[in-house]
């Protein structure tokens, strides 16, 4: 008998259930890692099956809010990646240099991280006058951390070494101002920034941007939602364009990967095709 | 079987190659790997085996599909999830026991994935990841394999593995190579 679990089927209601009176939409996320947060979720919240959980889902929204929170943060660093950044530094920026104004997307933004990754190197780089940037996610509580540009300071050791390594122009230190246990960055830094709610998983286009950055956001999905994802960063990015995913994550398997060029391969950044 | 996974931390170099280049060339299953490496960008480990088994060596990327005799190394700072449909998938969910990668996350989802047709194995390590997995691989029916802690570069691991997976059978590190020849051939 090959039927399929009853974890599985419970899973499937779940996520249904959520979908339907939340308005989240995790049902095309690869399963793996979603059955194990929600295992995590069910375990810190004392209760036995999945049903339980999606009962206590359906009645009480701040149990909806805590498991949303296991469902989406991520944790990422300043310049995680480092050689990602100097690429970006290296090759992209010299072409981006060539338009009068620019849009930058970082698309599921979460904390902030690459968001205040990018902002830094747009100043480093004198390009920040010109450009908007775009930082959406659809972790409403994770975007007021983004916004609000503090981080833990035992975090600063990291971030400063990433900095350093992607060919940071000044110390890092420039950029925030330490109390409370907290690092304060500029506000200035975020002040050339649209903070917004925007779900890769049922939203539309963004326009006409010139570079997305979507790091580690797609292995969360499965291959029909990364192909939606993909085909609406294809549909948002001027021609040329540039595109940098994570450095595990390929268009190699996608639907659309001619629609793109490899433009630094190994740090998987790519480049929109002409039509 | 259809499908082999392997965690091991510290002495793992050493123990992995006494059993990833043993394996015969055309080997039927699949063989995911977690190894405990730090979180820089670039591991050597896929080059390194891969200069010494016959099997194709990979460090594995998001939504691979997971084919039949080769080697996949979880990335570093990556956990490496099993899709039920047979693909790769990579998460940089919080650390478990510190490490990311982690030993529990690959066989827990592999257990959910492959059920009683996989082949859980912990190596040598100074830790306790990969004890939680290989129980959830020989609940789902699995067969559980650990290193002999007395003949392990660090016990810890193994050792941890036997107290929580009570059905684990304990081998060499020869005799670990000689089961996974075994399950290659009645795959």
């Amino acid at each position: 008998m090959d039927s399929e679990k009853i974890e599985d089927i419970e899973i499937r209601l779940l996520l249904e259930a959520i979908y339907r009176r939340y308005h989240y939409d995790f049902r095309n996320y690869a399963q793996a890692s979603i059955k194990r947060r929600l295992r995590q979720a069910r375990d810190r919240m004392g209760l036995k099956t999945f049903s339980a959980l999606q009962d206590k889902l359906l009645h009480d929204p701040a149990a909806a809010s805590r498991v949303l929170r296991f469902m989406t943060v991520q944790v990422s660093d300043f310049f995680r990646d480092p050689s990602y950044f100097r690429a970006i530094r290296e090759k992209v920026v010299p072409h981006l240099r060539t338009y009068p104004s620019l849009k930058v997307w970082i698309a599921g933004c979460s904390a902030g991280e690459e968001l205040h990754s990018l902002a830094i190197l747009f100043r480093e780089e004198g390009l920040e006058d010109r450009t908007l940037f775009y930082a959406t996610d659809i972790n409403q509580e994770a975007l007021e951390i983004a916004a609000r540009g503090i981080y833990p300071v035992e975090r600063l050791k990291t971030f400063t070494e990433n900095h350093r390594l992607s060919g940071g122009k000044s110390s890092l230190s420039d950029y925030y101002t330490t109390g409370y246990g907290g690092a304060v960055f500029d506000k200035s830094l975020r002040e050339r920034v649209v903070f917004s709610d925007h779900s890769l998983v049922t939203d539309a286009v963004f326009s006409e941007m010139h570079l997305i950055s979507c790091r580690n956001v797609m292995i969360y999905f499965d291959r029909d939602l990364q192909d939606r994802a993909i085909g609406l960063f294809r549909d948002s990015l001027i021609r040329n364009g540039f595109l940098g995913l994570g450095s595990k994550e390929t268009l190699r398997f996608s639907a659309h990967s001619e629609d793109f060029a490899d433009f630094v391969r190994e740090e998987k950044i790519y480049q929109r095709r002409k039509a | 079987m259809r499908a082999v996974a392997i965690g091991a931390s510290a002495g793992a170099i050493h123990a992995l190659l006494r059993i990833l280049p043993a394996l015969p060339s055309g080997y039927a299953l699949p063989v995911l790997a977690v190894v405990h490496v730090p979180p820089g960008r670039k591991s050597e480990l896929a080059g390194l085996f891969a200069g010494k088994c016959r099997l194709p060596v990979r460090e594995a990327e998001d939504k691979e599909p997971i084919e039949p005799g080769t080697v996949y190394f979880a990335p570093p700072d990556y956990h490496m999830l099993v899709e039920a449909g047979g693909t790769i998938s990579l998460s940089t969910e919080e650390p478990v026991f510190f490490s990311r990668p982690s030993i529990d996350v690959l066989f827990e989802s592999a257990a959910d994935a492959y059920g009683p047709d996989l082949m859980g194995v912990v190596l040598t390590g100074a830790n306790e990841d990969g004890a939680r997995g290989l129980k959830a691989v020989g609940e789902a029916g699995g067969r559980v394999f650990v290193q002999d802690p007395a003949t392990a570069y660090a016990r810890a691991m193994p050792d941890a593995a036997l107290a929580v997976c009570g059905q684990a059978r304990m081998l060499s590190l020869d005799g670990i190579v000689e089961c996974l020849i075994e399950a290659g051939h009645a795959a």
